[in-house]
């Protein structure tokens, strides 16, 4: 652990990936603390520029509504649906993809046409579609972008999984008499985990932007403020008030930029003979 | 060759089925009774007049039956009608295509041929500042937000500078004809191409130089350079080519991704395309013509996946022969 860690930290993208991530959290954390009212209410006058009020440091929406706040609450969404969508993907992901692996022939064949109908599908659109029909709610919206992002998941799985199926210690473990399912959980799973954990910080990174652009479009859950659902309603005053759409943006961009920045600092850890390659 | 054109086509059609399928589950799944909507539209919603409808339509018969008459439908390019804007869907989708096919065609192209050269310079410039530069430039793009890039360049290069227009396919009132028409319809077209590209740009410059730098490890390249070829032919004939399989591939899948994208990018600039569409379905809850949309944009994600698999066979000289 020591030893991943300080490979980890060699990387300085990822350093700083890990330090932006640890304030989004914080400032997560801390919202309802720092900021007792709901950031849905009318706090002071409609757009009110940032830097001129100090209670207000990034100025109001619209509607009077306090954009540090909603930047504050949104931090929550962001890293709520990006964690648990991803989480989700994983759970339909990992099985789809052990299985098709372990078993081979016809199952595999099923599972991947299957995948790849996914694939072929249209992501964002798809989603969109989903969250419509099904009402836009934090549930929905984890939903769909888990239905839309588990496909790239079944295929590394199940990559990974052919490679150690014809290993001799899997062959040992079948000799000795093991179920298939223990087999799976006990000796192939654990080995494909550096691969899923790189992906899947990725992943979250994805999500964030999925969720964002939905809420952008007006997809968003009616009851949570998200930095999408800010920059969608600041679409249209946007030569009034820039600063509207600017911080929420700033946030989204900086949230995705740190969990890309980890991700490859967790591969150039996890796979140190890949990561010299090339470099 | 030809089998395997057949071959991909056939597959191509099972999966446009298994599209067709879904989407008349998502159809049935959407809110509200497609009879009692219609008949609300219609102005005159008493039980008499839904059951006729209901009749007419075919929506009193087994769901599997009603799966039959829609697919037969979608074959003969009838996607339902859209009681909001009072024309049928396919209708409404083909009169706004072009616009689309021209947006992401154009993003396509620039994030392909920026994409490509970026990744090409950094590769061979690898660890030195210029390297650094692009690659750094390229995680930004990757992380930033597609319609917030397209906000940003509003309000930098249309209301700031006032140098592209912002808004729309051409100017309106202008009745530009011939040439002046289509310079003008290029200049509101560079935004929003751009910043639908943006993000694409991004994947295709760390793949081209991951791709680059993997091809020249091998040993054809070593060889190359021990023949004393000059490094720019190397670079151009040895590597390049080989580094450009794997980008190939990739476009052709995430081609159709931009028309995802393009649901954002019209949106902002009030391109008057599917994607727009999309955005105003979505407002006025217009099931049928949301999933018109869907649909054609799904479909136009496998011709494209359809036409790269086969451009590759061409391009790709080992997987013909085998």
């Amino acid at each position: 652990m020591a030893d991943f860690w300080k490979r980890f930290c060699r990387n300085r993208g990822a350093v700083i990936g890990i330090t932006i991530l640890a304030v989004v959290v914080l400032v997560a954390v801390l919202a309802p603390l720092v900021f007792p009212q709901s950031p849905w209410r009318m706090v002071q006058r409609p757009f009110l520029p940032p830097f001129s009020m100090e209670q207000y440091p990034l100025g109001t929406d619209a509607l009077g509504r306090n954009v540090m706040s909603g930047l504050a609450y949104g931090a929550q969404v962001s890293l709520l649906v990006g964690l648990v969508s991803t989480v989700a993907a994983l759970l339909i992901g990992i099985p789809i993809g052990a299985l098709a692996g372990y078993f081979g022939g016809w199952i595999d064949d099923a599972l991947m046409r299957f995948t790849e109908f996914f694939q072929t599908v249209p992501s964002f659109a798809l989603a969109i579609v989903l969250v419509a029909i099904f009402e836009p709610s934090i549930q929905s919206i984890i939903a769909a972008i888990a239905i839309v992002s588990w496909p790239p998941v079944a295929r590394l799985v199940r990559g990974e999984v052919l490679s150690l199926r014809s290993r001799e210690y899997i062959e040992a473990a079948i000799l000795s008499g093991q179920t298939s399912a223990a087999i799976i959980l006990r000796q192939v799973l654990p080995n494909t985990l550096s691969p899923i954990i790189v992906l899947a910080s990725l992943m979250v990174a994805t999500a964030i932007l999925l969720e964002s652009s939905l809420s952008f479009l007006g997809l968003g859950d009616p009851n949570m403020m998200s930095w999408g659902y800010m920059i969608g309603a600041a679409r249209t005053v946007i030569r009034q008030a820039w600063w509207l759409s600017f911080f929420p943006g700033v946030a989204i961009l900086l949230t995705v930029l740190a969990l890309n920045l980890i991700g490859e600092g967790l591969n150039d850890a996890l796979n140190p003979r890949l990561a010299r390659r090339g470099k | 060759m030809l089998r395997f054109i057949l071959m991909r086509l056939g597959k191509a059609a099972v999966i446009l089925i298994a599209i067709m399928t879904l989407n008349f589950f998502l159809i049935h799944a959407a809110p509200g009774d497609p009879a009692a909507v219609m008949a609300g539209e219609a102005g005159a919603a008493d039980a008499k007049f839904i059951a006729q409808l209901r009749e007419q339509f075919g929506l009193d018969k087994p769901l599997l039956t009603q799966l039959g008459i829609y697919l037969k439908g979608v074959l003969q390019f009838d996607l339902g009608f859209s009681y909001r804007q009072q024309m049928p869907v396919a209708q409404l989708i083909l009169d706004r295509l072009p616009a689309t096919l021209l947006l992401t065609m154009t993003a396509f192209v620039i994030s392909l041929v920026l994409g490509t050269f970026a990744g090409v310079l950094a590769s061979a410039r690898v660890g030195k500042w210029s390297d650094t530069a692009i690659s750094s430039l390229a995680l930004l793009f990757y992380a930033t937000p597609l319609y917030w890039a397209a906000l940003m360049a509003v309000l930098v290069f249309s209301v700031y500078f006032n140098w592209l227009p912002g808004f729309g396919y051409e100017t309106v009132g202008a009745n530009h004809t011939g040439l002046a028409r289509l310079l003008d319809i290029g200049r509101h077209l560079i935004l929003p191409a751009t910043t639908l590209g943006l993000f694409f740009m991004a994947v295709y410059m760390r793949m081209t130089r991951a791709s680059m730098l993997e091809v020249s490890q091998l040993d054809f390249v070593k060889t190359a350079r021990a023949k004393g070829l000059k490094r720019s032919i190397i670079q151009r004939r040895h590597i390049f080519r080989n580094a450009m399989l794997p980008v190939v591939t990739l476009a052709g899948l995430q081609a159709g991704q931009l028309v995802g994208g393009a649901v954002l990018t019209e949106t902002v600039f009030a391109w008057p395309g599917i994607g727009r569409l999309m955005f105003e379905a979505l407002a006025q809850r217009d099931y049928n013509l949301l999933l018109g949309v869907f649909f054609v944009s799904a479909a136009m994600v496998l011709l494209f996946n359809l036409i790269t698999d086969i451009l590759y066979r061409f391009v790709d000289p080992r997987i013909r022969v085998a």
